[in-house]
């Protein structure tokens, strides 16, 4: 294959190939200022994710990443070391472009009367480049160079409906918030950069391992806590989950979709990358004192009982979905959280499945809220209930999409939930483990009460047909098409994701 | 790949179902119905497999394929058909067409959903009889539930929707604790890194499992083998986890009673079959074979009680499949080949049985909107057909000769009654078969008040005789349930040679 020829840097091309739509989309806004042609703009967007997800699947496909004894062409270095391309970067940036892309072809409608469309999609698509390449950042620098590319759009996003006072708010809280977040982050590298001397993640472990660090193992151990507050922010992860709830309802439902699955799941990338390769665990344990994983041990419990709890408690669908993204946070976290012990690959490899699946069956749901409030049907259960009679294409993808959410065979969610089930007994870690199971149970509550409102209850109001627009339901069929595809399909991602996972953790 | 096709044609035809027309979902339904239920009569004909699936046994219509690998252990696609659940099989695809039939009356809106979700209810409880590796099995047992809940929360009664929760709620639960209890097991076995039931078995026969999280092997084994028995007892279900049925039954809409009576209670009993008596050895279940003939006498008489106190129709003939299904259990119990024969016997004559009743108690009810005894006298004079059935049915409950109630119910006394393993057999079998008095009793009770005597009714509709469509169905569900009364060694013949090895390889006690 030709990729040999390629120059390195080509290697991030996915990421690349979304920040020049980014730029084509400012040509054209340029070239007709006034365009409300939103059929180009999204167009364009869609095309430009996926042609970005195409290259990242050519890659993974083509064994880039994956280690030369496979018969694999090897992590790929870019700029000394600053930013690498292994199979965990690859999967992630799928996972950003499947999104990207949905998002897009959804907005189509939801923003058809809207001013700011090219403005819209090329922050989208700024974001989305952020977090590629925050999947792909190996060095603290980077990463918090692309953390701050993928939150400065989201921030203007999120209030971009600017005569909505829901907007406003939710924008400025995120924006507060993540200011706040973004300053202990930095700060958190600064100490970590003055206990250790280095910002490159190898750097930084060879270091750690050396044990040069451990007179500086407070400074360390504190720089380490920021940067868990810093993941914690942009996984929406307790203790700084409060923005989550008031953002996604005030921002339009796409975004919601776009910030709940795509930059949860770069936020995760870091905080794999970061503590896999920066921080091995049991080198740090014994400068700092303290085995980090504990705190994700902790941090993965309590997000996802407290999200559970919050969401059950719900009657505005959008809060319940935020708040259960809140909860699923708390399940990714778990990847985290066991790989300290035997079998961590697994631990992780399972997270990532779970952020993948999750990709297709929170950006589905969603979405349908997209739909929901393109009808104006209302935001609380009872508004939603009845829908089924008027759409029912619709709320069948819905009912997918909350029985995969709770974990219901034979959906995708069910098998990443399962694989974070026996990875955690793996890992011995039983109270996470039996934490996942009880919180599972609890969450089936408040997903069949979406089900029974829009395919049992009797509507409240009477109300007339209902318009179909195109590329909401194309992006909802799609997705719950994958969600149920992913049953046959799981195998190699499966195998990808705990490929990825081994070849961190060696 | 038979039963791959089986399944992808319910699969297939419950999607183009569900975008069809209202108007002609009923009819294609039934039309992509056939198709199943004629490909399993012809494998029912050809069938080959011999002895029991998880014990060796040479499987029919078998297909594997390597599918997920996480860490050490694998799940792969594994399918084929023993004659256990062979007959199982072909009850499915059959009930399911005839309940499509019977559905054209009732159900007059959202047809292309209703029938969607029945064919693909029906896909999935092939794929429960068929599959053999835990994961596959477990998918479809749990994908039944959803469409379940849907039938009943949608097309049900007043009390649609508590009935539709509680029934999700309940399963769904017992399912984790199942589902919870063979993880356990088989992190405890250790050296089995597959799911598939054949390879679980073989090393639960093979000396068991080594302990799990610091608790011993026969302790984990005898725990797991009460976990997955009370997760199949909420299915079946036994008193005192019956709680949910006469809800789901009398708010759901006759063909979803169809179904549940006739072949979702039947995936409990199979899985207690398959698991519970088939995978543990005989010192495992020797404890607990004393409580379990005990709670299967219990549900026996106490379901028969209920029943006898009822005067709704449709709850009568609920709570007898309560007292139908502790029959199933002592035979299963008793660990003879009479009884676990007959115990699989009475599974199919229970399916056909229990079908055609709800379906007779339905016509009546399409055609005077009152199911309660007390409203009704002397049906026989305008609906001499449908009643005609009606009663014909509760004979076979009773277990008349040459109806196959009979058979199944008479093959699992005499195996319960001669069960060595069973303390106090014959006292078990003898409380047992007093349930017969009282089942003869409230059937007759029932018949007497609504069919026979003048004609009285408290409603303002007209009865009239109920249209082909409605009959025919029943008509073959009858024929079937004779046809399997005067000749049972048609299926059971192929259920003993699967229930043997069961009984050589440490079943027996």
């Amino acid at each position: 294959m030709a990729l040999f020829e390629l120059p390195a840097w080509t290697a991030l091309a996915p990421a690349l190939v979304l920040a020049l739509t980014a730029m084509v989309l400012f040509i054209v806004d340029s070239i007709s200022p006034d365009s409300r042609n939103s059929g180009l703009l999204a167009g364009t967007t869609a095309a430009g994710s996926i042609v970005s997800l195409g290259v990242a699947v050519w890659y993974i496909l083509a064994g880039v990443g994956t280690p030369t004894i496979d018969g694999g062409r090897g992590v790929i270095d870019v700029l000394g070391d600053q930013f690498v391309v292994d199979q965990l970067a690859l999967f992630f940036m799928i996972i950003v472009a499947v999104v990207t892309a949905l998002v897009a072809v959804a907005s189509y409608d939801y923003m058809e009367d809207h001013t700011y469309q090219a403005e819209y999609y090329s922050l989208v698509l700024l974001a989305a480049t952020g977090m590629s390449f925050m999947a792909a950042a190996n060095s603290l620098v980077t990463i918090f160079i692309a953390l701050e590319l993928a939150s400065l759009p989201s921030y203007a996003l999120v209030s971009i409906l600017k005569d909505n006072r829901g907007s406003v708010e939710g924008g400025l809280k995120y924006f507060l918030i993540g200011a706040l977040s973004s300053a202990i982050f930095v700060y958190g590298i600064s100490l970590v950069y003055g206990a250790t001397g280095h910002l490159q993640l190898t750097n930084i472990a060879e270091v750690v391992e050396a044990g040069d660090a451990d007179p500086y193992g407070g400074l360390l151990g504190l720089g380490i806590l920021m940067l868990i507050g810093g993941f914690a922010f942009k996984t929406a992860s307790v203790p700084f989950h409060f923005w989550a709830p008031e953002a996604y309802e005030g921002a339009p439902a796409p975004i919601a979709a776009f910030l709940s699955s795509a930059s949860k799941a770069a936020g995760f990338v870091i905080a794999f990358r970061v503590f896999t390769e920066a921080f091995p665990v049991a080198d740090t344990a014994s400068a700092i004192g303290v085995d980090w994983t504990l705190a994700f041990v902790i941090l993965a419990i309590v997000t996802m009982t407290l999200g559970n709890f919050a969401a059950a408690t719900q009657n505005n669908v959008k809060r319940m979905l935020a708040y259960s993204s809140i909860g699923h946070a708390g399940y990714a976290l778990i990847g985290l959280a066991g790989i300290s012990a035997g079998g961590g690959e697994l631990v992780m490899g399972a997270a990532m499945m779970h952020l993948f699946v999750y990709g297709f069956m929170n950006t589905g749901a969603f979405l349908f809220v997209a739909l929901a409030e393109y009808w104006g049907v209302g935001r609380t259960f009872e508004d939603y209930n009845g829908l089924g009679r008027r759409a029912p294409v619709a709320c069948f993808a819905l009912a997918i999409f909350m029985f995969s959410l709770a974990g219901i065979p034979p959906l995708g969610g069910f098998w990443s939930k399962y694989f974070l089930f026996t990875g955690a007994l793996e890992a011995g870690l039983l109270v996470v483990a039996a934490a996942l199971v009880i919180n599972s149970a609890l969450s089936l509550y408040y997903y069949t009460r979406l089900v029974k409102a829009v395919w049992i209850e009797e509507p409240v109001t009477e109300r007339d047909a209902l318009a179909q627009p195109v590329g909401l339901y194309a992006a909802i069929v799609v997705a719950a098409v994958m969600t149920l595809a992913l049953l046959p399909l799981f195998g190699p991602v499966a195998d990808t994701a705990v490929d990825a996972a081994t070849a961190m953790l060696a | 790949m038979m039963i791959e096709a089986l399944i992808a044609v319910a699969l297939v035809g419950a999607f183009v179902t569900f975008v069809a027309p209202n108007r002609i979902a009923g009819k294609l339904a039934f039309a992509i119905s056939l198709i199943p239920a004629a490909l399993s009569l012809w494998m029912f004909s050809a069938f080959d497999g011999s002895g029991n699936a998880l014990l060796g046994g040479e499987l029919a219509f078998a297909s594997e394929f390597e599918w997920i690998q996480f860490g050490e252990y694998s799940i792969s696609w594994l399918v084929g058909l023993d004659g256990i659940s062979m007959p199982l099989v072909v009850l499915t695809t059959i009930l399911s067409s005839l309940a499509i039939v019977s559905s054209w009356t009732p159900i007059d809106e959202r047809e292309s959903q209703f029938y969607g979700l029945v064919l693909f209810i029906e896909a999935n409880l092939i794929g429960v009889f068929a599959a053999l590796d835990f994961f596959v099995w477990f998918i479809f047992w749990e994908a039944v539930l959803i469409p379940m809940y849907l039938l009943i929360g949608i097309w049900g009664g007043p009390r649609r929707k508590y009935a539709a929760i509680k029934f999700f709620v309940y399963t769904n639960v017992a399912s984790l604790v199942m589902f919870g209890a063979f993880i356990a097991l088989v992190f405890g076995l250790g050296d089995v890194t597959t799911f598939a039931l054949p390879d679980v078995t073989a090393a639960m026969l093979d000396g068991g499992p080594d302990g799990f999280l610091g608790i011993g092997g026969t302790t984990l084994a005898s725990l797991v083998f009460v976990a997955m028995f009370l997760g199949f007892a909420v299915k079946v279900p036994i008193v005192p986890f019956h709680t949910w049925l006469p809800d789901a039954h009398v708010e759901a809409p006759t063909p979803a009673s169809v179904l549940l009576a006739g072949v979702l209670l039947k995936m409990g009993t199979y899985a207690l079959l398959r698991f519970n008596f088939t995978m543990f050895p005989a010192e495992i279940i020797e404890p607990f074979v004393i409580p379990i003939a005990a709670i299967a006498v219990i549900s026996v008489i106490y379901g028969a009680m209920l029943a006898l106190a009822q005067t709704d129709l449709k709850r009568i003939v609920a709570y007898s499949s309560v007292s139908s299904m502790g029959y199933v259990i002592l035979g299963l119990i008793a660990l003879t080949q009479f009884g676990v024969g007959g115990a699989t016997f009475q599974m199919v004559s229970h399916g056909l049985i229990s079908g055609l009743m709800f379906m007779a108690v339905g016509v009546i009810y399409n055609a005077t909107h009152t199911r309660m005894v007390t409203d009704m006298s002397g049906m026989a004079d305008r609906m001499p057909v449908a009643v005609g059935i009606l009663v014909a049915g509760a004979f076979g409950y009773m277990g008349l000769p040459l109806m196959s109630g009979f058979f199944g119910e008479f093959t699992i006394f005499f195996g319960a009654f001669g069960a060595e393993g069973l303390a106090y057999s014959q006292v078990f079998t003898a409380l047992a078969m007093f349930g017969i008095v009282i089942v003869a009793g409230y059937l007759l009770f029932a018949l007497q008040r609504t069919v026979f005597g003048p004609y009285h009714l408290e409603t303002d509709y007209d009865v009239d005789r109920a249209p082909l469509h409605d009959i025919a169905p029943m008509f073959v569900l009858l024929g079937l349930i004779i046809l399997l009364g005067v000749a049972p060694e048609l299926i059971f013949e192929m259920i003993t040679d699967a229930v043997d090895p069961i009984l050589e390889t440490g079943g027996e006690l």
